[in-house]
């Protein structure tokens, strides 16, 4: 008996969950799903390169900002489970409006996905992390998919990971989605989000602006009186507060109780 | 429990007790953690060449001298690789399926002891239109698509928009329109909904209008073949290619400036409004993934278009066997049709073939050369072979000695060309007009007006053609 080839993966290696061997990519066949994931970043940050690498689908993706403009869905299962994924169009905030970007707020608001991955290009962080911090304030149900790391390493940019994820509380994955870089890494990360029992606690913000927490606590309580099953109450108030007319508008009809199934926005004129 | 007027009525008394400048505070505040988080974890080492070279492309294609002549002449480049590595197998593809493969049918049919009208119906007809498609699509498109893609990966159209939106903003329009009819070059149903971008209704709509104007890729094919056997031949030996794809460069930026005519227009009068302000990223360049593009764009998009061409096809080929063969009194119905409309496609410098083409392609713009072809052999009675409907060495030469015998000359390919560009989108671009804008009003204006303009275009054209000549 020789000893084994060390070339040759032994048996825990292929069984070994950090491998792609538990990933199935199911593409369009996603009626029967677990778990639904929420693709949410900045324009053209390559959510739907991200995308096409989970599911194995090929949605186009383009390099300009506002290439993807309604959500695309797609499946794929790993471990047995099986997970949604949803391809938002990309949006910089989530406290402004354009029909595009409207789509991926409402869901993400409203649509409540098991786990929301915030995908961020590498090389503009600091822009980027403003919707990740915003997506933080709804849920902490996030994974953090840093992409485009091939570009920054390029552009001479160092990321200390394991501090970002501390200071964020969530995983960050440094992902290159383009050559498949850190993408088993990220579903391993998004299986285990979703899986996760525990609620976390939404990320608060230092917001130290004088009596604002005290509105917030009453505004909040307010809506959840009128409207029980309205999920992110506290977002609304906030946006109430600062007098979007767009929310006054849904919450004076009651519509804003029964966004959590969003639909396309036809045009009016 | 509280009503809603409660609530709202509540925040509005506790919105006076806080800052009046809450929003920008709370973005500021956010931002400032962004900024925070990012910078303890981010180190950035040495000069940056890569960006170095960004800036200085960008200083180029941003610049107005520099960028117009750029622009003009990647989509000159694009056209002229097209039409040269569209020919060969484009002939080839003719000669295999529209040649042999139809013969071959022919006597299997024959053998089978088939009627002579359902081999005329599946093998003249819906057979044929299928394999002219073929032949005439699939090259171009194989070529176009993924040359149109790469440039898209590479990151050069949001360039385009950002040269064009000083042009659009005079115009009255919005500047992510030049997104939108960079779209239109391939579909227009696809840059109808890619209209979403933009954010006011007024520049939406106008967007919506005018996309039509982009030439879409069942109308390259059309302008290449025009410009190949036409205009191309006008030129010196040599220079056929380059002359051909000149001119399908002309139609196309023709569109162009149709596309911001009209925009101006309905600016100028039921649109009215100031063009609002946008901000666009200059996303960085990325070296294109040039053979997973190249495999997507084949498998994605000339196949899906193909596929979608092939179904018009096969029930249009169909109509096409059954006008020409129908009997009505004296002549077939095709021959009424054509007869009764001649004095006003003559008028337009065109046939009442074209007229009749035209109609029958409503639902897909694709089979337009294929159904003159088809008709034009059906009805003429000419054929570069034996009996109706049969056609041999379907080279550019044959296509030319086919249409020739039509009646056609140099100036019914021009007007064809501007039809083309200039008449009412297909079925499939209509409805979706009518989803994304809800009203049967705008979708009409958006059949009728380019096919207005394209009817007096092409009469104004021809007028002038027979004056001068």
């Amino acid at each position: 008996m020789s000893a084994p080839d060390p070339h040759i993966p032994g048996e825990a290696c292929l069984s070994c969950s950090s491998r792609f061997s538990q990933l199935r990519k199911l593409g369009l066949r996603v009626e029967e799903s677990d778990y639904v994931i929420a693709l949410a970043g900045n324009p053209n940050t390559g959510k739907t390169t991200v995308f096409n690498a989970l599911t194995g689908l090929r949605m186009h993706t383009g390099n300009w900002p506002g290439k993807t403009i309604s959500r695309a869905e797609g499946g794929f299962s790993y471990e047995g489970k099986n997970f949604k994924l949803v391809d938002l169009p990309g949006t910089y905030s989530l406290l402004s409006a354009s029909p595009d970007e409207e789509v991926a707020r409402t869901f993400l608001l409203f649509g409540q996905p098991d786990v929301t991955v915030i995908v961020v290009d590498a090389t503009c962080m600091e822009r980027n992390l403003n919707l990740a911090l915003q997506v933080l304030q709804i849920t902490r149900r996030a994974v953090l998919c840093l992409n485009l790391m091939d570009e920054a390493r390029a552009h001479g940019i160092q990321v200390d990971v394991r501090n970002l994820a501390r200071d964020l509380g969530i995983p960050v994955i440094p992902c290159a989605a383009r050559s498949g870089e850190g993408v088993p890494e990220l579903i391993r990360e998004i299986a285990a989000m979703a899986k996760l029992v525990d609620a976390l606690p939404p990320r608060r913000l230092p917001l130290e602006i004088p009596g604002l927490r005290l509105a917030l606590d009453q505004t909040e309580a307010d809506l959840t009186r009128c409207f029980p099953r309205l999920p992110q109450p506290r977002w609304v108030a906030l946006r109430l507060l600062e007098g979007d007319r767009e929310i006054m508008r849904a919450v004076r009809s009651g519509e804003i109780g029964t966004l959590n199934e969003p639909a396309g926005t036809p045009l009016t004129t | 429990m509280k009503s809603p007027e409660e609530v709202l009525k509540h925040a509005e008394e506790l919105r006076w007790q806080l800052p009046q400048n809450l929003h920008d505070r709370i973005a500021e505040s956010i931002h400032g953690e962004a900024a925070r988080i990012a910078g303890r974890s981010i180190t950035r080492r040495g000069g940056n060449r890569r960006l170095a070279w960004q800036q200085k492309l960008d200083r180029i294609l941003t610049n107005p001298w520099t960028a117009f002549p750029i622009m003009v002449s990647v989509l000159g480049a694009i056209l002229w690789i097209t039409i040269v590595g569209a020919n060969v197998p484009s002939a080839m593809l003719a000669t295999l399926l529209v040649d042999q493969g139809h013969a071959l049918l022919a006597d299997w049919f024959v053998a089978a002891g088939a009627p002579a009208w359902l081999r005329g119906l599946v093998v003249d007809g819906m057979y044929l239109a299928t394999a002219w498609v073929v032949a005439v699509m699939l090259p171009p498109m194989a070529i176009f698509f993924p040359c149109f893609t790469l440039l898209e990966d590479f990151g050069f159209l949001p360039r385009v928009a950002f040269n064009l939106d000083r042009i659009f903003q005079k115009a009255g329009a919005h500047g992510k329109q030049a997104l939108t009819m960079a779209m239109g070059l391939g579909c227009n149903a696809a840059g109808v909904v890619a209209t979403r971008i933009i954010d006011s209704p007024r520049e939406r709509l106008i967007a919506i209008l005018t996309n039509n104007f982009s030439l879409c890729n069942g109308r390259w094919p059309t302008q290449i073949l025009m410009a190949s056997v036409f205009i191309g031949t006008l030129a010196p030996k040599g220079w056929g290619s380059s002359i051909a794809a000149l001119s399908v460069l002309l139609v196309a930026l023709l569109g162009f400036g149709f596309a911001l005519l009209t925009s101006w227009m309905l600016a100028r009068t039921v649109l009215r409004g100031e063009a609002t302000s946008f901000s666009l990223e200059l996303p960085p360049y990325r070296p294109p993934n040039f053979w997973r593009t190249l495999y997507n764009s084949l498998i994605d998009r000339t196949l899906i278009v193909l596929w979608r061409a092939v179904v018009f096809a096969l029930p249009a080929g169909a109509v096409i066997w059954l006008c020409a063969n129908i009997p009505v009194g004296d002549a077939s119905l095709a021959a009424w049709f054509i007869h009764l409309t001649d004095p006003l496609a003559w008028t337009m410098g065109l046939t009442g073939v074209i007229l009749l083409a035209y109609i029958v392609a409503i639902p897909a713009n694709e089979i337009v050369v294929p159904t003159i072809l088809m008709l034009t052999v059906l009805v003429t009675g000419t054929s570069g072979g034996e009996g109706a409907g049969v056609m041999f060495e379907a080279d550019n030469e044959t296509v030319r000695a086919i249409l020739t015998a039509g009646g056609w000359t140099t100036l019914t390919a021009v007007c064809l060309m501007l039809f083309s560009l200039c008449h009412n989108p297909c079925s499939t671009t209509l409805y979706t007009i009518y989803r994304e804008t809800r009203s049967v009003k705008w979708t009409a204006v958006s059949a009728l007006l380019p096919l207005v303009m394209g009817i007096a275009l092409c009469a104004i054209v021809a007028a002038i053609w027979r004056f001068l000549a």
